[in-house]
């Protein structure tokens, strides 16, 4: 029988949630990394039960670790990541030049075919890369020669957030970096280009601007390659040309400000979202906690609401917080800063909290294990 | 002249206590003060390396990789003085180096 096992970082240690494929009975492992703030943990498609964990403080840097039992034991890998060449400088909120400086891992993207091979994508924002089990890291340089000097953080820093493999062609894949935007390689990740035509920020003096796009989050349906899913800073947005041009989706939600983005696993017109009410007040409108799903690929939105607080609910979900699982029927899952994890085994028709408790979630992931 | 900078007696090894902070004990899988030999003369670098030595994992999380430099919220106390802000070479008390205190790697009040 087919089991799920929901990898969840929070700011104070890693938790694994598990059942069996009726996801009705959940039983809770961790805290993991008892007081580290954990990024991102994930599992490898080649692999399952090697799993990523970035472990990070303020006081002692990253750590990356590694599990090769689903998470029952893990080990640390290698955690330098250098800066290929000159370091160079991007800007600083103030506009003057400050060096890179590496802070930590955002979120690990694992090769779909090989268990030694995984992506990481940092702050300040590069794109690295492991080929042998985490042990040494190479960074991608030609991200940061896409005008990498005009990149300034967002208050949340200078991440690169997202990676989106292409499944349909191993060259391709695509990142996205907090207040810079989407950028995608044709050759594996040597040389970049950014695709953010179609975005317009009120932010920027240009509204058009070919980069300084904030950029919460994209996501892709592995059978349809050329279309993403895009949470803006303000806008939902979709390309069907692979990021060659945007247009916004967002129709009928209550506010287009957001983190999240997830497809359906088995409906590539299905997508979901969690509008927060602005950009300054980052709480669902009214105090009330809803998931909104398109069934047409963007614009007509509906509100998911059963099993999820409809008063008094004041907590967000990140971007990257928020998983599917390839079950049928689909199971959604979310965590938030207040430390609930929801999941939805009927693609989001109900939920119900998994825990309730722990500390504000960072990320979710979901492995559905045969 | 720097009363505690190190001279050039010859090297031999000393047994050093050092006291970790509790997220590098979790890190290190380590419970309680740690006790390891350091060469001498005894510097602020020698029982660094010597901690590095045994824990690996610990390497970038006191100094970075880069040039060494102690990490901006991680500060060094022994017998009741701050050395945060000495040179690496700087030499530890001898009740550090003889063992009779521990060196303490302490992580400064920086929020949650």
């Amino acid at each position: 029988m087919s089991s799920v096992r929901v990898l969840v970082g929070t700011r104070k240690g890693a938790f694994i949630l598990s059942a069996d494929g009726a996801r009705t009975d959940w039983r809770v492992d961790g805290p993991l990394f008892s007081g580290w703030e954990i990024y991102h943990v994930t599992g490898s498609p080649a692999h399952p039960d090697r799993l990523w964990a970035s472990q990070s403080t303020g006081w002692f840097g990253q750590q990356v670790q590694r599990s090769d039992d689903g998470g029952a034991t893990w080990a640390p890998v290698g955690n330098e990541f250098a800066y290929a060449g000159a370091v160079g400088d991007h800007q600083w909120y103030d506009g003057t030049p400050r060096p890179w400086d590496f802070t930590r891992v955002w979120h690990f993207e694992p090769s779909p075919t090989d268990p030694d091979f995984v992506w990481a994508g940092v702050e300040d924002a590069a794109l690295f890369s492991s080929a042998d089990g985490g042990a040494t890291w190479r960074e991608s340089r030609g991200l940061r020669d896409c005008r990498g000097e005009d990149w300034m953080p967002g208050a949340g820093g200078l991440g690169l957030h997202t990676i989106v493999l292409d499944p349909a062609d191993p060259q391709r894949m695509f990142v996205a970096i907090s207040a810079a935007g989407v950028f995608r390689t044709d050759d594996g990740g040597t040389t970049w280009r950014p695709v953010n035509r179609g975005l317009h920020s009120g932010h920027l003096p240009d509204q058009d601007a070919e980069i300084g796009h904030c950029v919460h989050r994209i996501a892709m349906h592995p059978s349809r390659p050329s279309t993403l899913f895009m949470q803006k800073h303000w806008d939902v947005m979709r390309t069907d040309d692979a990021g060659e041009n945007w247009y916004e989706i967002s129709g009928d939600l209550p506010t287009d400000f957001g983190f999240p983005v997830q497809v359906h696993a088995h409906e590539p017109e299905t997508v979901y979202v969690v509008p927060i009410t602005s950009d300054e007040f980052h709480v669902p409108p009214e105090g009330r906690l809803r998931v909104y799903r398109s069934r047409t690929g963007g614009t007509e939105w509906e509100p998911l609401t059963a099993g999820l607080p409809q008063r008094d609910c004041y907590v967000n979900v990140l971007r990257d917080a928020m998983a599917v699982d390839s079950l049928d029927s689909c199971g959604v899952y979310f965590g938030t800063t207040g430390g609930q994890v929801y999941a939805s085994r009927d693609s989001g028709d109900t939920w119900e909290a998994v825990v309730r408790d722990l500390p504000a979630v960072l990320s979710v992931e979901v492995q559905t294990l045969p | 002249m720097n009363p505690h900078a190190a001279d050039a007696r010859p090297a031999r090894d000393a047994r050093v206590r050092v006291v970790l902070p509790g997220h590098l004990c979790v890190l290190a899988d380590v419970d309680g003060e740690l006790t390891l030999p350091a060469a001498e003369p005894v510097t602020i670098g020698s029982v660094l390396d010597a901690v590095e030595e045994a824990y690996p994992v610990l390497r970038g999380a006191i100094r970075d990789h880069g040039e060494g430099a102690r990490r901006p919220y991680v500060r060094y106390f022994a017998c009741e003085q701050d050395f945060s802000f000495d040179p690496p070479e700087t030499r530890l008390p001898d009740a550090v180096a003889g063992g009779a205190e521990p060196f303490l790697i302490v992580a400064a009040i920086a929020g949650g």
